[in-house]
């Protein structure tokens, strides 16, 4: 490497663990891209409760906060999370991963 | 178009030059500045390819710009962006293998003490165990200890050294069981085959000619309590009847320092609210006193006492912790012997890259053993029956430890998943947590500033030393050492 030197031991391991490692082979194999849908805006279409995102049903059900997750990061979405730019910062900071964490979302109030 | 992102590190910059600590492989890497730039870059956003080579071609050249953006991926410092709903997948929660081997039995040989610190863990409102009314016996019988060292042996496994930590109370009140205990344990492990290394902590009252002249001849590492000069060590340090202890053992020690050249002798400084002089503590017991290395816990304790450090006390630790840091760099530069002992450690690990996913050994390479044989996540927990993994009779509970390393793996923690000290911090001492939150479950969430700026300071020290000295480090080339025990 020209660019960066290993450091500590773990850094050599990498180094030499990846030694033989291309970039393009972690990728996986491409899937033809379909039509791309923001996933959760109601506006466009809504997978999560008609269709997954690939058109089938088997992403179906997702629970409630993925919903309202979907709102919150993918769309503009005002009325239905908490302003996390002004009021609630910290709304989110205990859910590092929905799925797992979303009962530690709680309720805001003003 | 693909985007790249940064992947989660840590950037610092010593001896002028930046670096990146990479999480969660703690890998640490220089950079140059086409490295350096990209990186700070994909800090801020996501960039297309075209965005980087708009923003950095002009400066570093299309051939350059495109070989470290390889180099980056390659080490994991960047990756591709993952699109929005293709999640990624949760991190391996991996395990060790079991049946994991023993490497250090700590041995409570007495839960009673002649000193009555007023922040110990052990006896103060914080204590987990009741030693003064409890069912527990008050000395390790030879018996137990002798069980004790077949189990440590038996479960050391494939291990060659096993090592064996006396502990307390105070040590030195079961010196009759800790001497016959050595001689057992030699003469197994010599029938076995396996060396036996042996340690121990005192507050050092109780040291005399004949304990030291043992101590010396068996080689035993010896950790003595002590918090400072004497007004530090008075404050906190005090028999039962409330005076200090400083006069007592200063001249023990001085005895124990001239004779006892065996194994480098340490101190263990515990840490309190109040008005902190790390230096001054420091160079007492180094140049003063003789320590050849000490080492600075702050102390444990439920918040809202007296002693227990605000956040504010922490912040100046911070301060003066990095400060005796940046000395111990000067002098390890000109390879000169600095006894701070929580960088060497620190650097040790951050050396090897490890990356935890446990806090530390206790319950996998460590346990603790109560006066009554029971074992124990560690002897900060020995006698709890909540915290039980075993007796030394029938061995340990395969099933109790499972649960256990299950429930307290990283990957439950969700407040430290988004941390870059979690390689090394891994959430932070049990009983610490045990303490201020009632779980050995919780992630210490108290000192999670102080953690991440001293990981930040040894970093640093890790980085410079890379530059100024790097022979300096190949020592920590060597497999670890027996876990530390306070």
């Amino acid at each position: 490497m020209k660019h960066l030197k290993p450091v500590n031991s773990k850094a050599a391991r990498v180094d030499r663990a990846t030694e033989k490692d291309v970039v393009a082979l972690q990728r996986p194999p491409q899937q033809p891209q379909g039509p791309h849908f923001p996933i959760g805006c109601s506006l466009v279409f809504s997978p999560g409760w008609e269709a997954d995102r690939a058109g089938g049903t088997a992403g179906l059900c997702q629970p409630v906060e993925r919903d309202l997750f979907d709102c919150h990061i993918g769309c503009y979405w005002p009325a239905q999370v908490p302003d996390q730019l002004n009021h609630a910062p910290d709304w989110t900071s205990k859910c590092a991963a929905a799925q797992k964490d979303w009962r530690k979302i709680d309720l805001v109030f003003p | 178009m693909i985007s790249w992102a940064a992947r989660e590190h840590h950037r610092f910059e010593a001896a002028g030059r930046p670096f990146v600590y990479l999480v969660p492989s703690a890998a640490i890497f220089a950079l140059d500045d086409t490295a350096d730039d990209v990186m700070r870059r994909l800090t801020e956003r996501p960039y297309t390819r075209d965005e980087l080579e708009a923003e950095l071609a002009e400066r570093h050249g299309h051939a350059e710009l495109e070989d470290t953006i390889a180099e980056l991926a390659r080490v994991r410092a960047i990756g591709e962006l993952i699109v929005p709903g293709a999640d990624a997948a949760p991190p391996p929660k991996i395990f060790p293998l079991t049946p994991f081997p023993l490497t250090t039995m700590v041995l409570n040989v007495t839960n009673q003490c002649n000193l009555a610190c007023t922040y110990c863990y052990e006896y103060s409102e914080d204590k987990i165990v009741d030693t003064e009314n409890g069912l527990k016996p008050k000395f390790m019988s030879e018996e137990t200890a002798r069980q004790s060292v077949e189990f440590m042996l038996k479960e050391s496994g494939d291990n060659k050294v096993a090592h064996i930590t006396f502990f307390g109370g105070e040590t030195l009140l079961n010196f009759p069981v800790l001497k016959q205990t050595i001689a057992y344990a030699r003469q197994r492990g010599a029938e076995l085959g396996k060396a036996v290394d042996f340690s121990l902590t005192t507050n050092g009252t109780l040291l005399k000619p004949e304990i030291i002249e043992f101590l010396a001849e068996n080689q035993v590492g010896v950790t003595i309590s002590i918090d400072g000069p004497r007004e530090v060590q008075d404050k906190f340090r005090v028999f039962h009847n409330g005076t200090g202890s400083y006069d007592v053992v200063a001249p023990k020690i001085q005895e124990l320092l001239k004779r006892h050249r065996s194994r480098p002798i340490g101190a263990r400084v515990t840490l309190t609210s109040g008005p902190l002089d790390i230096k001054r503590i420091y160079r007492h017991l180094t140049e003063e006193v003789g320590f050849w290395e000490v080492g600075f816990a702050p102390v444990t304790t439920s918040p809202g006492r007296g002693h227990a450090i605000s956040e504010h006390g922490y912040d100046e630790m911070l301060g003066q912790f990095r400060e005796l840091a940046y000395e111990f760099l000067e002098y390890s530069v000109e390879n000169r012997h600095h006894g701070f002992s929580n960088v060497k450690e620190t650097l040790e690990e951050i050396h090897k890259g490890m990356s935890k996913a446990f806090p530390c050994g206790a319950g996998l390479g460590l346990m603790g053993v109560a006066t009554d044989g029971d074992v124990a996540l560690c002897h900060r927990f020995a006698g709890s029956d909540a915290h039980k993994l075993g007796t030394v009779a029938d061995g340990i509970d395969r099933n109790a430890q499972h649960a256990f390393l299950e429930k307290h793996h990283i990957a439950n923690k969700t407040d430290c998943s988004t941390c870059w000290a979690r390689p090394l911090c891994s959430g932070g001492c049990y009983h610490e947590a045990h303490t201020r939150y009632g779980e050995t479950t919780r992630p210490n969430l108290h000192y999670c500033d102080w953690i991440r700026g001293w990981t930040d300071v040894c970093l640093q020290i890790y980085g410079e030393l890379s530059e100024r000295n790097p022979a300096y480090l190949a020592q920590f080339d060597e497999p670890m050492a027996a876990e530390r025990v306070s």
